[in-house]
């Protein structure tokens, strides 16, 4: 799903944590076969179709028409009927030219970038952490990430909210009565857009972190015990160990969740739009998804933003995709 | 906290110049790793707590009334709690009404995307064709697509086949947005049963459809399992196309009636509010605890080369 970090389900959002894009298996070439009829052929296509016609129409008819749209003048005369005229690039020159847009654009790479590194500074501490400790307190730390996994972004939502409810919730009580700093007791974190993103970051990196713990765990325990035993034999002490066997063999791993992580980070919209929702100011915490969200009634607007944040996502991941792309057999 | 800082090393701990040498080397070695093991541990377990509380208090409060939420000072475990927030729950006619939509947007999705997907994996793994390789780039590129940037345009779209806050147009755009992983992952699935083991059932005699779905088919079972998994936590938590798409109060998805619930009951009865996350929350997460252990491991065994 757009799998805002939200949804990362599993991915952090939906749970769950959102669309994961699969790291690719590394897979066997498809059997060369000799050179069938032409019917049969054919056949592979329409095994084909049934998947791709709904992603043409879902997603690939909405891109290609936003794109389109993000040329043209599209105001309400249109919506009842009015065709819709062309003007080249004057929406993205609106746009470009407004420095409030450029204070989205800034916010939300700032807010990607410090909530991707935040997440993978503590996932990767926590997943090593994890292969280092006994069976009870890994399990113990494995059960309270899957928690934290599994639970969908709306409750998450909800959840934090509570928590950082000014007049009865924990987090200031916690802050003022066993901490001491009194002037926090009824601090309303959302006012001020500082407070209001360091709130975000706290909720994202929570729900992201699991996702990052549990894949690179994974990766780590297919680091094989002999090379570490001979790299340990050859006198390579725990340090080099780590940052020159067990890294680069985990590489690939951290290559794919750091470009999630990005993806995600920058997309994020349902932690935004719930918070506002609990009473920030909009205009000043706007970040790219919301920002577009607002512009819904602007067609061509929207349409010019939604391409300026494609963009933007393919300028922060292109180093990623190609890498990906030249490391894998497809 | 910093990943250079943060991470351990894995394997023996280092061990630290010994500076006298009153008792034998080798104690110290396992005295200090013992400490060391034992301060991870507990390291391990504080960082659990910190994930789980979040849950925790969500599921206490939900058991809490108003008058006992509103104190100065937070009550900690919900002893002599009440079921009175979940009743309110219960009562509550939208609850049913969103969850009747929200099971009928999964099902469509999941089984639509199921199916699709695994027609698409099949091919894209069993055969070789033109176009082959255009399609898996396709198919990975299509998930870098911001969804978040495209809601717009979705909704006129479904607005002009009058499928705004339809069932049906909901999980047009959720089939579209899952699909291009459960391709992913599936082909990962197919590929990893051997077409061999099928050209021997071949060889004794069976059909290439029979040997198929009586070798190959029961191989995967554990991969449709993990990828419908996928595609209902993905099409039951979703909340961004819902709130596009379902403007209409009555057609809400559950997602969104927690919302409506928190937006009515803010600063005045958090414990209903808490109730309400904990019935969404709860069988989403143990169906997650369920199954997640074969979906990392299918992700990652790809990623990881020898």
């Amino acid at each position: 799903m757009p799998a805002s970090s939200a949804d990362r389900a599993f991915g952090p959002g939906t749970v769950a944590p959102a669309t994961p894009v699969a790291p690719a298996p590394a897979l066997p070439p498809p059997p060369v076969r000799r050179r069938r009829p032409l019917r049969s052929r054919l056949g592979v296509y329409l095994l084909l179709l049934p998947a791709v016609v709904p992603i043409a129409v879902g997603l690939g008819y909405p891109l290609v028409r936003q794109f389109v749209l993000s040329f043209q003048e599209y105001g309400l005369a249109q919506q009842f009927g009015r065709p819709a005229e062309w003007v080249g690039l004057d929406n993205y020159r609106t746009l470009l030219t407004d420095p409030y847009v450029w204070g989205v654009i800034v916010r939300s790479v700032v807010f990607c970038l410090v909530n991707a590194g935040l997440t993978m500074a503590i996932g990767m501490s926590l997943a090593v952490l994890m292969a280092k400790v006994g069976r009870a307190a890994r399990i113990t730390l494995q059960v309270g990430m899957l928690l934290a996994w599994g639970t969908p972004v709306l409750a998450t939502m909800t959840v934090w909210q509570w928590l950082f409810d000014s007049q009865y919730g924990v987090i200031n009580w916690l802050l003022a009565e066993p901490l001491g700093m009194t002037d926090l007791r009824y601090h309303s974190w959302l006012i001020e857009p500082l407070s209001f993103y360091l709130v975000a970051t706290v909720i994202v990196v929570w729900m992201s972190v699991p996702f990052v713990v549990f894949t690179v765990y994974a990766g780590l325990l297919q680091v094989p015990a002999e090379t570490m035993e001979a790299a340990q034999l050859d006198g390579a002490d725990g340090w080099q160990r780590f940052w020159r066997i067990t890294i680069p063999m985990v590489k690939p791993v951290l290559f794919v969740v750091a470009l999630l992580q990005i993806i995600w980070d920058l997309r994020v919209f349902t932690q935004i739009y719930v918070l506002q929702r609990a009473g920030a100011p909009t205009r000043e915490t706007h970040l790219l998804g919301t920002y577009i969200y607002s512009l819904a009634k602007e067609f061509s607007m929207a349409g010019a933003m939604a391409t300026i944040m494609l963009v933007l996502t393919l300028a922060l991941t292109a180093f990623y995709i190609r890498r990906m792309l030249r490391e894998e057999e497809l | 906290m910093s990943a250079a800082t943060a991470a351990a090393p894995p394997g023996p701990v280092r061990t630290a110049p010994v500076v006298e040498g009153r008792e034998p080397t080798s104690t110290r070695i396992r005295t200090r790793a013992r400490v060391v093991r034992w301060l991870l541990g507990t390291l391990a377990v504080t960082v659990s707590l910190v994930w789980v509380f979040p849950i925790y208090w969500m599921v206490s409060s939900a058991f809490l009334p108003t008058n006992r939420l509103r104190t100065p000072s937070p009550t900690f475990f919900p002893v002599d709690g009440t079921l009175s927030n979940f009743r309110r729950v219960f009562a509550d006619p939208t609850f049913f009404a969103s969850f009747k939509v929200s099971l009928a947007v999964t099902g469509i999705t999941l089984v639509a995307a199921i199916l699709f997907a695994f027609v698409a994996a099949l091919a894209v793994s069993r055969f070789r064709f033109r176009g082959r390789k255009s399609f898996i780039v396709t198919i990975l590129v299509v998930q870098m697509i911001p969804a978040e940037g495209l809601f717009i345009s979705q909704y006129q779209m479904l607005d002009g086949w009058r499928l705004v806050n339809s069932v049906i147009g909901l999980s047009i755009v959720y089939v579209a947005a899952i699909l291009p992983f459960t391709i992913w992952m599936l082909r990962g699935f197919v590929a990893g049963v051997p077409i061999e083991l099928e050209e021997a059932g071949m060889v004794d005699g069976l059909s290439r459809t029979g040997a198929f779905f009586r070798i190959t088919f029961p191989l995967l079972a554990p991969g449709l399992v993990a990828s419908g998994v996928y595609g209902f936590l993905q099409a039951w938590n979703e909340y961004t196309l819902a709130l596009v798409v379902m403007t209409d109060p009555a057609r809400r998805t559950l997602p969104l009636w927690l919302q409506g619930l928190v937006e009515a009951n803010r600063a005045t009865d958090w414990g209903v509010v808490m109730a309400g996350a904990t019935l969404i929350a709860v069988p989403v997460i143990l169906f997650f605890l369920f199954v997640q252990n074969k979906m990392t491991a299918g992700l990652v065994a790809g990623a990881v080369k020898g």
